[in-house]
């Protein structure tokens, strides 16, 4: 039965039932309750996180929902230390763009423990951290950084589409015993889904084949999905069926759903909000070259933005984000290609 | 104008606001009776033909194919030849302007809810508001939405509950030792609830089983018996099928399976099974599955067996079997007694209540009328 | 070693807890003069950076810790393990890269780990291991296990934003964690004296509002004495401490340093201010060891350390199905 709630809270409704489920889950960040609780003269739960992803969290779970000063560094370290001791903290880096001053906590701590220490580290820490254009908000808070991550042996890096996505990828994301980055678009917090009530995991590694056709397999991460929906409506009343396969998990990569699709139809288009260069579209674009090259009726398309800076004015970002007309564009290139 | 009769979209299930006009199965002109199919609608989830709401001739396509239309606009009309073409033009034209100006009333949708039973909350959506008690009890792995071709149609007639197992879709997940008891408590234990002094029970498989039991449970609350495909009935199960729904974590694993549920496998969407994996991804769901695959299954064979019980029912049976039925063949309908009336449906599956559900609407009428005989 | 319960008594350490402590000292000092003669000859693959000279700063501290009690450690690392617990034999192996090593040869000399033993790692970032251990404090705060947390750390990386920022943080949450600034005169080939611009790195622990203390670094009974009040104080839930301890290590950055940015301190510091020369006069001028108690104990770490070696080289390496393993738990 349908129930439609947004993606923001959706990701509300995991921690919560998370927190209630297992009482080593932790959750810290900037502002994640903010006010009181942080010494502020205002109210206890004020902010509930930048964009009042956790609110209400604070009063819900005493003492497991901190604060933190703005110190990326400290804190998500401090997550990846408590995971290694028993606890399972979701620490909140607010905007993706501030892996720059931490990242070496993520890739050189908690990437590495568990093959550097001999297979004896268990660090079950979740970074939940907002990527994506849309928001005005220009080139240090607007970027798409997933491909970074997931370019890390030892991470798992999970990019939902959609509130049902969200709220079961998080929390197989919370109970996985790996190092999870849980890429949340900051667009599309107020996106609504139906989403069950209860708890559910999505296993990672397994592709969601959103929609069924024969004639283009449309591979699309994130936010794009729902640009590819747009797209493949509109194809559809060209006559060209588009099959839309969402990853949801970047790393691992679920490449059979992907490959059996292209066999199927014979061409790729993929979308992929992230800069062109080294990206998941390309990485994908490759693994496709690689191993189904026979089945290919045309060369495949990566829709991405332009290889520049996210940029300020709204003329220039709705430039620069990838439309359903981009995809349709590259799904004809490939449908009308000749030798 | 009264003799115009509107053919709306349905709702099929609480999540659909909205459905598409695939085909028109009847053209302009047409004579057609009731229950026969007029169109094909698709939704986001589900696609379907939609029965005709009465007879007369399809004076009107008001919907266009594949576009998109509002649950409970008008989207053609039936009227008798004498209805005059300047009438029917009229009210085309008032339908247009709905559709258009997007002015729709919201149709009342199902009242859901869940009541306890025995510590366990048991989920239910109703529909309609006059006549007699009919609830709907689903199988091994289906929930309430399972019955949306069934309960619309009679919920013109009738106060139609469909509820959930215990385990199952929106109700608690705990099924204690998952016999046929604690589903058996549920049953009767919700009429109790909802102060259902009698009505008349409709199982599929699993359920089929449910109602059975709960019939000799508590006779005084039970007016007719319709079962479809039941389980319980005698010794073909087709237990590698039960295995693989209980065992499968993916969508991957699922789908080899499902097709022995259709008399069509393609029916077996990618959309069913990531449907029933969403269903199976709840907390607790996998536990209760297993716990009750156990009481279903005996090794290979049948794990239930309520035939004796049905000796002690006196009240009219109706059964609807699939000839095509590759979970729980319909040579088990052997194991029912002479009062069973059975219906074997050429061609269709284990789901004869999605693939014909007007033969089920039919069997499920005629209990309730024999029942009053 | 450290699993037995603290051996503190009020006055200091009884019997037991000083031969334990000398052993220690012993053993780091024998593992890290081995490997500087094993490293020569080429067999060690990779960069070994020896802790000799520093005993009395990882055991001084470590021998105030217990099993509830987390520590992280640097690339200089050895010491911090050994004195954490970590077993001798495994991280020679490790440090030969062999498949028996505590690692299982993935790690190596600057990663050695050992999470039962609440050995954080020793770690190639210089200023990694800080932030961790505000994470390990964090989760025996909330788990109320009364669990304390060490990073130790050299006079280069106290210069680094996540030092600073973990000091920050384990102050603004009153964290039981102790912050141990080794300060051995060289980040690598830079002196102290230059890169850090405060007089001490203790002075900075005002900057973040805790308490900071300047040990003398050869002497194991100031360190175990200032530790222990650090660390007593963490327990009982008055937040962290910043403790300097100034020494000199005995050796290069790494092995095969020339240290042609040294003057001749080590010898000076060898022959005056040796923290196992000055443990062992004590010891036996107050009568509270003899020696020829502390002698055995030489030669039964002599013992251990020749064993180490000769299985480490005898030891099988990886095979190429270990290449693949462990990355994940589940993928």
């Amino acid at each position: 039965m349908a129930r439609m709630i947004s993606y923001r809270d959706a990701i509300n409704e995991a921690l919560t039932l998370e927190m209630e489920r297992d009482e080593t889950v932790i959750v810290m960040g900037e502002d994640n309750a903010g006010g009181a609780s942080a010494g502020s003269p205002g109210e206890e739960d004020a902010w509930g996180g930048v964009l009042g992803v956790t609110k209400g969290l604070y009063g819900k779970f005493p003492g497991r929902v901190l604060d933190t000063p703005i110190s990326e560094s400290a804190f998500v370290g401090a997550a990846v230390g408590a995971a290694t001791a028993g606890l399972r903290p979701v620490a909140e880096l607010m905007f993706i763009d501030f892996m720059g001053v931490c990242f070496d906590q993520i890739f050189n701590q908690a990437a590495k423990f568990r093959y550097m220490f001999g297979g004896k580290a268990v660090t079950p820490v979740v970074i939940r951290t907002m990527y994506g254009a849309g928001l005005r908000a220009a080139a240090q808070h607007s970027q798409v950084l997933y491909p970074l991550f997931t370019h890390i042996p030892g991470l798992k890096v999970v990019v939902p589409s959609s509130p049902y996505e969200a709220k079961g990828l998080l929390i197989q994301a919370i109970r996985d015993n790996d190092p999870v980055i849980f890429c949340e678009h900051k667009a599309m917090y107020d996106v609504q889904g139906d989403v069950p009530e209860g708890a559910y995991a999505i296993p990672f590694g397994e592709a969601n084949v959103v929609r069924d056709g024969d004639d283009v397999t449309i591979v699309a991460l994130g936010r794009m999905v729902s640009v590819a929906e747009e797209a493949a409506k509109e194809l559809a009343a060209n006559g060209i069926e588009a099959e839309i396969v969402d990853p949801r998990t970047t790393s691992p990569l679920d490449t059979e759903t992907i490959l059996e699709s292209v066999e199927r139809t014979g061409r790729l288009v993929v979308v992929d909000e992230s800069s062109p260069r080294c990206s998941v579209g390309r990485d994908i674009s490759a693994i496709v070259a690689e191993q189904s090259f026979g089945a290919l009726r045309g060369p495949i398309q990566v829709v991405t933005p332009p290889h520049t800076p996210v940029p300020f004015s709204d003329v220039l970002e709705d430039l620069y984000v990838p439309s359903a007309q981009d995809v349709v564009n590259a799904v004809k290139t490939v449908a009308d290609w000749k030798r | 104008m009264s003799d115009i009769i509107k053919v709306v979209m349905p709702k099929w299930g609480l999540s659909m606001t909205t459905g598409r006009v695939t085909e028109w199965l009847v053209d302009e002109g047409d004579e057609v009776s009731p229950g026969d199919d007029l169109l094909e609608i698709d939704t986001d989830k589900i696609a379907g033909a939609l029965e005709s709401p009465g007879g007369g001739i399809l004076r009107r396509q008001i919907a266009q194919i594949d576009e998109s239309i509002p649950v409970g606009a008008t989207i053609g009309l039936l009227a008798p030849a004498e209805v005059s073409e300047e009438e029917i033009e009229k009210a085309a034209r008032i339908a247009r302007e709905e559709l258009d100006s997007g002015s729709v009333e919201d149709v009342a949708g199902p009242e859901v809810g869940k009541v306890a039973v025995k510590g366990r909350e048991i989920a239910f959506a109703r529909l309609g508001t006059e006549g007699e008690d009919i609830v709907l009890v689903h199988g091994y792995g289906g929930d309430k939405n399972s019955w949306l071709f069934v309960q619309e149609p009679l919920s013109a007639a009738y106060v139609v509950d469909a509820i959930d197992l215990p385990g199952h879709g929106e109700s608690s997940k705990d099924v204690g030792d998952g016999s046929l008891d604690v589903l058996v408590e549920a049953v009767t234990g919700y009429l109790a609830e909802q102060g259902i002094e009698r009505a008349h029970l409709v199982g599929h498989s699993l359920g089929g089983a449910v109602v059975t039991a709960a019939a000799a449970a508590a006779p005084e609350r039970v007016a007719s018996l319709t079962l479809i495909a039941p389980a319980g009935y005698g010794p073909a199960i087709n237990a590698t099928y039960l295995r693989g729904f209980a065992g499968a974590q993916s969508r991957r694993q699922l789908q080899p399976h499902l097709g022995d549920l259709y008399g069509d496998p393609s029916l077996a969407t990618r959309q069913l099974a990531d449907d029933l994996m969403k269903f199976k991804r709840l907390d607790g769901v996998d536990e209760a599955l297993n716990a009750i695959l156990g009481t279903l299954l005996d090794g290979d064979a049948p794990g239930i067996d309520v035939a004796p019980l049905l000796a002690g029912i006196d009240v009219p049976v109706q059964v609807v079997w699939g000839d095509a039925d590759a979970v729980i063949a319909a040579s088990n309908a052997q194991g029912l007694d002479d009062r069973s009336v059975v219906t074997t449906l050429p061609g269709v599956g284990h789901m004869a209540h999605m693939e014909q559900p007007s033969a089920v609407v039919t069997a499920i009428t005629s209990a309730v009328e024999a029942a009053n005989g | 070693m450290t699993d037995r319960a603290t051996v503190r008594t009020e006055q200091g350490l009884d019997a037991d807890g000083l031969r334990d402590a000398y052993r220690m000292m012993r053993t780091i000092r024998e593992f890290e003069e081995r490997l500087h003669t094993e490293f020569a000859t080429g067999d060690i693959p990779g960069f070994v950076h020896l802790y000799a000279g520093e005993e009395a700063s990882a055991t001084g501290v470590c021998t105030n810790l217990d099993g509830r009690d987390s520590i992280a450690s640097t690339h200089r690392g050895h010491g911090h393990c050994i004195a954490k617990g970590v077993e001798v034999k495994g991280m020679m192996a490790e440090i030969y890269g062999k498949a028996t090593g505590t690692c299982r040869g993935k790690g190596g000399s600057m990663h050695i780990a050992d999470l039962s033993k609440g050995m954080l790692g020793a770690n190639g970032i210089v200023g990694g291991g800080p932030p961790l251990i505000c994470g390990t404090a964090l989760a025996a705060k909330i788990q109320g296990t009364g669990g304390v947390s060490v990073a130790f750390f050299g006079d280069g990386a106290s210069n680094q934003g996540t030092t600073l920022e973990a000091m920050n943080l384990a102050a603004v949450w009153n964290l039981p964690a102790i912050f141990v600034a080794e300060n051995n005169g060289y980040a690598e080939s830079t002196s102290s004296n230059w890169s850090v611009a405060a007089d001490n790195i203790a002075d900075r622990a005002a900057g973040f509002g805790m308490p900071g203390v300047i040990v003398d670094g050869f002497d194991f009974f100031a360190v175990h004495e200032a530790a222990g009040e650090a660390i007593a104080r963490a327990r009982a839930g008055g937040g962290p401490t910043l403790i300097e301890v100034k020494f000199t290590r005995y050796y290069g950055h790494f092995e095969g340093d020339q240290q042609t940015y040294r003057a001749d301190e080590v010898a000076h510091a060898r022959e005056e201010l040796d923290c196992l020369k000055r443990f062992r006069a004590r010891v036996i001028e107050t009568g509270e060891l003899t020696a020829a108690e502390l002698d055995a104990i030489d030669a039964e770490v002599l013992q251990l350390i020749e064993e180490s070696v000769t299985e480490a080289k005898a030891a099988p390496v990886p095979t190429a199905d270990d290449l693949l393993t462990d990355v994940y738990i589940t993928y």
